[in-house]
């Protein structure tokens, strides 16, 4: 059994997250605690939510193809993102950033405001108060952001293909794997990936309600 | 330091008009709860903005609304003991009080003074409220603030904590060197602590006054509540007489003057004279009968009714307040017969609007 599939999805899966971690912490931080039009952001932010993964695909194809001015800068850098694996980790950035965003927005929310007057009161800058306050007190929702994004870019398929394609050793991921197996009729090898994806998607809940619970503890 | 205060506030249906003066003294807020004495702290710490309004500290303009001037509460140098302490949870005793601090050995110092030897590095969730209580006042001692703000300290704790913490409230402003002001629901914490005292009413800042002439003289009926006078009527005013129309007696004043526009007394729960179950009726004196005998730590409140008083209002029911001994003395004549109360007119409180 030709393993590829596994390695390029966690190693797309992987990068999606670190990109989708830190983004999401700028964003959401910033829309909570700086933004007066919550509503407004809270909507765009969660569109790829609600968009067919295919038409989210069509429109990064559009923004990163060859007829794009992006993709024209990108080509003259050397930078072709149609059809590689960095295509599939944008894919995956954009999908799994609802998910980061929103649970990361509940967790932000639900911080004390009296624990972020305190530190205002004590002269603590804003940076600080974030950094040291608000993440702490949030660190279980960012610990939980983080999984479901991860859990959601691996299981990323619509936009991945159109963007990424389905090339074997290149940009097949393991649903796109299922996929491919399915068409060609080889039933077998479909199920050996679909038993592989559910055991591990299955590890990463409990690993989640693990830690989740750990930090609720304390 | 001079702290002045002159602000206001829309807040859907509550209209807050907080307007004092204070220089290096406690200077106390009275009044209710959510009458708005918290959120004027708010506003002079800078976690609350006002609509209108400005407020200096000293040379420092901390707010003014019409120059645009709005100073972060990063800025203003204002230590706040937030009414639950606020510590941060997942930091320990000393990274509370050192997190801010830009002197970490003056910071430092208080593990000694506040005696947080044991628990200096336990997490606030391990620690008791005493200790919690300290923390909190060393991490805003430790930023060496301007001003004090203190928002119902010991509306959370027992009454042994209550009086340990105002020792140290106490001792911390024997030292401390600029305004304090705290807010209060607790007339009796406020006169132990405060040198000045101003109620708050519907979110307006009433009578402001010093301690004593406060509590002997509130200038109107709410304030009159808050120092824990029970016993209020409104009146009608005849020559050297009046009519306390809730109460149903008519009180002679003999050579005490009635500011104009008396539309209220008040009398203090603790100044009626007893005059036991043979008296004569006459002016200013109340033929009581009891409804409710309620003891108290120290003393006996009897609720009572003059049983001539045709009138029945929420101020028709009297209080009356005495020392155990002399209820014991008289217990039978209290609970079972009509007994008579002397009001003595040189005690009553005259209020107008």
């Amino acid at each position: 059994m030709d393993m590829t599939p596994l390695w390029i999805s966690l190693k797309v899966a992987s990068m999606a997250t670190i990109f989708t971690f830190f983004l999401g912490i700028i964003i959401a931080g910033f829309i909570t605690f700086k933004s007066r039009v919550k509503h407004l952001a809270d909507g765009f932010f969660s569109l790829p939510l609600v968009l067919p993964p295919t038409v989210v695909g069509f429109i990064l194809l559009i923004i990163f193809g060859k007829n794009s001015s992006l993709g024209k800068v990108l080509l003259k850098m050397g930078i072709n993102v149609i059809f590689t694996w960095q295509g599939a980790v944008i894919a995956s950035v954009i999908i799994s950033f609802p998910v980061m965003y929103r649970t990361l927005r509940g967790a932000f929310e639900q911080v004390d405001k009296n624990l972020i007057h305190a530190g205002m009161t004590l002269g603590l800058s804003e940076f600080k108060i974030f950094r040291k306050i608000i993440i702490s007190e949030a660190w279980p929702g960012v610990v939980a952001a983080t999984v479901l994004s991860f859990a959601r870019a691996l299981g990323e398929f619509g936009a991945t293909i159109m963007i990424a394609g389905n090339i074997p050793g290149r940009t097949q991921t393991m649903p796109i794997a299922i996929y491919t197996a399915m068409q060609s009729g080889d039933r077998s090898l479909a199920l050996k990936w679909v038993c592989f994806v559910s055991v591990f998607s299955i590890i990463i809940l409990f690993i989640m309600n693990f830690i989740t619970e750990k930090f609720v503890k304390r | 330091m001079k702290l002045y205060v002159n602000i206001e506030k829309q807040l859907g249906d509550f209209y807050l008009k907080s307007s004092f003066e204070t220089e290096n003294e406690i200077f106390a807020m009275l009044g209710p709860s959510g009458c708005g004495k918290s959120l004027t702290l708010k506003c002079i710490a800078g976690i609350e903005t006002p609509d209108r309004g400005r407020i200096v500290l000293g040379e420092k303009v901390l707010f003014d609304s019409e120059k645009k001037i709005n100073l972060k509460p990063q800025m203003r140098n204002i230590g706040f003991l937030f009414q639950d302490y606020a510590l941060f949870p997942k930091m320990t005793v000393k990274e509370n009080i050192l997190l801010a601090a830009s002197d970490k050995e003056y910071a430092c110092g208080f593990k000694e003074r506040f005696c947080l030897q044991d628990v200096w590095d336990s997490y606030p969730g391990e620690i008791s409220g005493g200790e919690s209580q300290r923390t909190a006042l060393a991490r805003m001692l430790a930023v060496k603030p301007e001003v004090l703000l203190f928002d119902e300290p010991f509306s959370a704790l027992d009454n042994y904590l209550s009086t340990r913490l105002e020792h140290e409230i106490l001792d911390i402003t024997q030292v401390f060197k600029g305004p304090v002001v705290f807010v209060s629901h607790d007339r009796n914490e406020v006169y132990r602590l405060a040198s000045r005292i101003a109620v708050m009413d519907e979110g307006e800042l009433i009578d402001i006054q010093e301690k004593h002439d406060f509590f002997d003289a509130p200038k109107n009926l709410a304030s009159s509540r808050l120092t824990g006078c029970k016993n209020n009527s409104s009146v009608i005013i005849k020559n050297d007489k009046i009519m306390a129309t809730d109460w149903g007696v008519s009180i002679y004043l003999k050579d005490i003057l009635i500011p104009k526009e008396t539309l209220y007394i008040g009398y203090r729960a603790h100044y009626f004279e007893y005059l036991g179950k043979e008296f004569k009726k006459g002016d200013n004196i109340i033929s009581c009968r009891q409804e409710r005998i309620i003891e108290d730590t120290f003393s006996v409140i009897i609720c009572f009714r003059n049983i001539d008083n045709t009138v029945k209002s929420e101020n028709s029911l009297l209080t009356w307040e005495i020392e155990k001994d002399l209820y014991d003395e008289n217990e039978d004549d209290i609970r079972n017969s009509v007994f008579g109360l002397r009001i003595r007119p040189e005690k009553l409180m005259f209020f107008g609007k």
